[in-house]
């Protein structure tokens, strides 16, 4: 089935929309100038035509909500209604961004309770909820830690950041006016405390980490990393894009940790809708509070809030307005219909489930690091390449078997890296059903190895020329 | 087979003399091309920028990686190959004749000398690839 | 200590129960669940539980969030005239049943393209409508907001034209984007060069001549600007092409590319703004949408995801995510931009929005809000007291000014149940007695005559 693009379904006088009747005088004031013709090549297509049309694409795409989603690193869980509904709720949904705050209490009051949660989970006096993205929390943060260091009259040099980190990581700090120093991980996949301890000199303003990192690996030695990075006036950062393994169960703040962002669509349940809308919040120790986006949300003594935009060291704004709200209505939602039982429990079973799928597939699929992981495990290619079958083909062979391929050559530090991580939403037998194709494939790679690498056959398109994309460019449709 | 009258860089350049004085023709390796896949583009620098050996002078795609191309010799930009811009896949298949990158007058015309020849490129390849 | 072991009541949104959790541990080869977090020092390991509110059961949820709304004021129950950024357009009833549908809002950005056709053809759909609205040539998949993207737009016009160091933005721009932008490039070493605007609103050509030196990359301009008035595109371009800056044009108010003439149309080299007008709620500030819109000649310096055409091994038709070497995940601390995450259904949102107005759609919004804008400030030069201090062209957003502070003025109108503007003085010294007012195609001519009725009385009332 070739699915017509909504431009080609366009027919000259056809209608999808009706306003009311213009009942005050048409208006011919602006100059012809200003006007401009007839949107050329625009739609022309009914309300039929775009319901059918939207509903046979969304066919075309699978879903957590068909089934396991097992990205690495990503947290594709359950997505409750609960929180569309609420979401949704007029009162919010209907709120302008610059009402005065005596308008607002409704949405202050949420601003407030869900900064208290977040403040409770990563343990840590202040959290913003202004970056709508982990990378926007990314560059927030790094900022943070570029004005104190400023304020005592060197901003420093370096970010020092794990050959497994996300890309994200090295463009944030970039972008906020540092160079990356890229520190080697050791046969555990995690960093050396010599090697650190090494690299932090008086020029390093942080080092950037993800806990657990991308192999799922706890970094044990975290403390003491805080401590080595701390005594030479640096900062610790931590990307929690991986906070879902340890949530309830241990908080950044406790670790020594100064700086983290939490991705609210990841480890808080809110939708990823295809690739965002997100919301990156970032948690702060007491020395990085002065130097918090503003405005921050503040309550007075007669329980009503307000904006405080108060605050002479803060790095400014990094978005109009006020986050992405309603991401966090979502989050919050969550939060509470999970409750602190809840969320620790999560934690618990998305390592459960991670480390059913490890013991499950060990022998059938290469282990590059064997150090215990948490939420998610990272197989390689390596026993299959015999047969030049490569993870790529594991990958598309497995949308076959109906199941969407984990992340695939990353981190960077394994080559032909399947990183999978279940989440807690996963029920066992659809875990021994994703463990049963990844055997099967296992097997056919040795037997049949030409209908993997010739995979998938069952999607709606096979095998994309993506050289062709990239050489020829072609980013939009023309008549 | 390595063509014999280049000599080679060990980040996977190859200088080739042209026929009559001190401009050369570079580009990147058989080896170096099959390494990265589809090229889906080559950025080149302008003519008459002045490089010295192991500048940056441009970069080459391919779908999901992107590597950079490092002047094994010193001097002048005198030709681009403009024809990369429209077929970059020129690289592919046929990275010693129509996949070239650039011409140079050599400054140091020494510096050819110093580098590796097919025999040795093909060693350090071998080498390379097993590790 | 250990922690108690989770309480026995399971819960709703994990499937594995104590069952499956013992059947699982066995074929890990452990007995207690707890091991598995062994690698976690003891000394940063909780010993009891998070101090956090619930569980809540829905009809708990319900009850204290609905609660929560319910103590704000909105357009649900009031008339409102807010816009500065955040425009109340007519959503279509179709758009959020399609965007509740697992496919859409359940699943993952489109890496794998065998499975994600249906997001990656929507946003190749979606950059198309870009290009045709904006009259530009190549449109990213989204970015953040409004804000943001002119923080992307200023350091795109960096990397194409390097070595200069500033950067002019009119004062008009919407202040928070500017805010924005200072954020951003606070350690680049640019300096941003705000030029003022004059009596008709529209930015002063004269200023931005002289601040057009050799050593700026980039003139951003919004139109219609902050105070509603819509610029003179040819003008500015000229100006900045003398001096070899990239021209940035930012659009907050998205409806108004209906009915105005757009910036690709006069040379300018990016058009950046906000798509929330496209149907979007105002939801207190976000998730809204950003788009980028720029010269095919920039399409390799574009901060985020791009979608392109290509055909699969068959032959057929399909589309895939390209040019990906310039995002973070492969050039990681050279990339163009640190964007990962995006606002990919807000952009579906939109897709689904311009399609059903479409053509005729588009420009009968614009041509509502043109002429109600205008019924409205007709009626209001009549009200003694009050003045439209600006004389420029406007599309559906102006200032109002009277004698009277206005929050006092606003404060009048809130009890008549109007929403009745933004003060500006928060953005601008020296312009406390103004406010901004926007009007769309909801508004009735009965609307409309309230506000005028509620500001006359308003205005009497403070002269007591």
């Amino acid at each position: 089935m070739t699915t017509q693009l909504i431009f080609e379904h366009s027919k000259r006088g056809r209608r999808g929309y009706r306003l009311p009747a213009l009942d005050v005088p048409e208006t011919t004031e602006l100059p012809s100038s200003l006007m401009r013709d007839e949107i050329a090549d625009e739609v022309e297509v009914s309300e039929v035509d775009v319901i059918r049309h939207f509903t046979r694409l969304s066919k075309l795409n699978v879903s957590i909500d068909a089934g396991l989603y097992p990205l690495g690193s990503c947290t594709m869980k359950h997505n409750p209604r609960l929180n569309e509904e609420i979401a949704r709720t007029p009162g919010f949904a209907l709120s302008h961004p610059l009402q005065p705050d005596h308008q607002v209490q409704g949405n202050l009051a949420l601003l407030w309770h869900i900064e208290r949660t977040l403040m409770e989970i990563f343990g840590m006096p202040r959290v913003t909820l202004q970056p709508v993205a982990g990378a926007h929390g990314e560059l927030t943060g790094i900022l943070m830690v570029h004005k104190a260091l400023a304020k005592t009259g060197n901003a420093r040099k370096y970010i020092l950041i794990p050959d497994s980190a996300h890309g994200t990581n090295p463009a944030s700090a970039a972008f906020a006016g540092y160079q990356i120093k890229e520190l080697k991980s050791n046969s555990r996949g995690t960093v050396d405390i010599d090697t650190l301890a090494a690299a932090v000199t008086e020029d390093v303003a942080a080092l950037m980490i993800t806990v657990p990192n991308t192999l799922g690996v706890f970094e044990t030695d975290i403390k003491k990393f805080a401590d080595i990075l701390h005594e030479k006036g640096a900062y610790l950062y931590c990307d929690g894009a991986n906070l879902n393994s340890f949530v309830g169960i241990a908080r950044p703040g406790d670790m020594g940790i100064d700086v983290i962002h939490s991705n609210l669509h990841k480890t808080f349940s809110t939708p990823h809708g295809g690739g965002g809308p997100g919301a990156g919040p970032v948690g702060v120790s007491q020395k990085l509070v002065p130097f918090l986006p503003t405005p921050t949300v503040e309550q007075r003594e007669d329980g009503t809030y307000y904006l405080d935009h108060g605050h002479p060291d803060s790095i400014g704004r990094v978005r109009a307005f006020n986050g992405n709200f309603n991401v966090l209505v979502r989050a919050l939602t969550y939060m509470r219909s999970m409750g602190p039982d809840g969320l620790r429990r999560i934690a618990q079973i998305a390592v459960l489930n991670a480390n059913y799928i490890r013991a499950r597939l060990r022998g059938s699929y290469h282990l590059p690091y064997d150090a215990p992981s948490l939420h998610e495990v990272v197989f390689s290619d390596k026993l299959q390449t015999a047969k030049d079958v490569h993870t790529l083909d594991i990958a598309k062979r497995l949308m076959d078997y109906g199941f969407h391929p984990p992340t695939i050559y990353f981190p960077l530090i394994v080559a032909g890296a399947l990183m999978i991580e279940p989440t807690e939403s996963e029920p066992k037998e659809e875990l021994d059903a994703f463990c049963d194709a990844m055997i099967a494939i296992a097997k056919e790679c040795e037997e049949r190895p030409e209908l993997v690498r010739s995979a998938p056959h069952t999607t709606p398109v096979r095998r994309l020329d993506e050289a062709r994309a990239a050489r020829q460019p072609v980013l939009r449709w023309k008549k | 087979m390595t063509p014999e009258d280049n000599r080679y860089a060990k980040s996977h350049e190859y200088v080739h003399p042209e026929a009559e004085g001190d401009i050369v023709v570079i580009g990147i390796t058989d080896y170096a091309q099959k390494e990265l896949g589809d090229v889906v583009f080559v950025e080149l620098p302008q003519v008459g920028s002045e490089l010295e050996q192991g500048d940056e002078f441009g970069s080459i795609e391919s779908v999901k990686a992107v590597s950079e191309l490092f002047s094994p010799v010193s001097g002048e930009v005198v030709e681009v190959n403009e024809a990369l811009t429209d077929k970059p896949e020129l690289v592919n298949t046929d990275p010693y004749g129509d996949g070239w990158m650039m011409k140079m007058r050599l400054s140091t015309p020494e510096e050819v000398d110093e580098m590796m020849t097919a025999e040795e490129y093909d060693e350090y390849v071998e080498k390379e690839s097993a590790h | 200590m250990s922690l108690p072991d989770p309480r026995t009541d399971q819960h709703r949104y994990i499937s594995n129960a104590s069952q499956d959790v013992g059947e699982m541990l066995e074929v890990i080869g452990i007995d207690d669940i707890e091991r598995l977090f062994d690698t976690i020092p003891g000394d940063v390991k909780l010993t009891e539980l998070l101090n956090i509110p619930g569980p809540w059961s829905e009809i708990e949820s319900r009850r204290w969030f609905r609660a929560l709304a319910a103590k704000n004021l909105t357009a649900a129950d009031h008339v409102s005239f807010l816009g500065g950024g955040a425009y109340l357009h007519y959503q279509p009833a179709c758009i959020d049943q399609l965007l509740l549908r697992a496919e859409f809002l359940t699943s993952y950005t489109p890496y794998q393209p065998e499975v994600s056709q249906g997001t990656l053809q929507s946003i190749f759909e979606y950059q198309t409508h870009q290009c045709l609205l904006t009259g530009l040539d190549v449109a990213n998949a989204s970015l953040y907001d409004g804000s943001t993207g002119l923080c992307e737009a200023v350091l795109l016009a960096e990397r194409v034209v390097r070595n200069r160091t500033k950067v002019v933005i009119a004062k008009s721009v919407h202040p928070q984007y500017t805010e924005t932008v200072r954020t951003y490039v606070q350690n680049l070493g640019y300096e941003i060069v705000e030029v003022g605007w004059t009596n008709d609103g529209r930015i002063d050509t004269a200023a931005l001549r002289d601040a057009c030196t050799s050593d700026v990359f980039a003139v951003a301009i919004q139109s219609p600007n902050f105070l509603g008035v819509i610029e003179d595109y040819d003008t500015i371009a000229q100006i900045a092409d003398a001096a070899g800056a990239v021209k940035i044009a930012v659009i907050a108010e998205a409806t108004s590319l209906g009915i105005l003439t757009p910036p690709g149309a006069h040379g300018f080299d990016i058009a950046v703004g906000e798509g929330q007008a496209w149907g979007v709620p105002t939801q207190y500030g976000g998730p809204f949408v950003g788009f980028m819109v720029v010269k095919d000649a920039l399409k390799r310096h574009m901060p985020g995801r791009l979608v392109g055409e290509t055909v699969d091994v068959d032959g057929k038709r399909a589309y895939v995510l390209t040019l990906a070497t310039r995002e973070q995940h492969i050039r990681r601390g050279k990339a163009t931009s640190n964007i990962c995450t995006n606002e990919a259904l807000i952009a579906l949102a939109a897709n689904m929005y311009l399609s059903l107005m479409g053509k005729e759609g588009l420009r009968e919004v614009g041509q509502q809000c043109l002429s109600k804008a205008a019924y409205l400030r007709g009626a209001l030069q009549k009200v003694g007291s009050v003045i439209l201090p600006f004389s420029g062209p406007v599309y559906n957003e102006f200032v109002v000014r009277t004698p009277f502070p206005a929050a006092e003025i606003l404060a009048d109108l809130e009890h008549a149940k109007i929403l009745g503007g933004i003060p500006l003085g928060q953005f601008y010294d020296g312009h406390d007695n103004e406010f901004l007012v926007a009007v769309t195609e909801l508004h009735t001519r009965e609307h409309l005559d309230q506000f005028v009725a509620a500001l006359t009385a308003a205005i009497s009332r403070e002269r007591r």
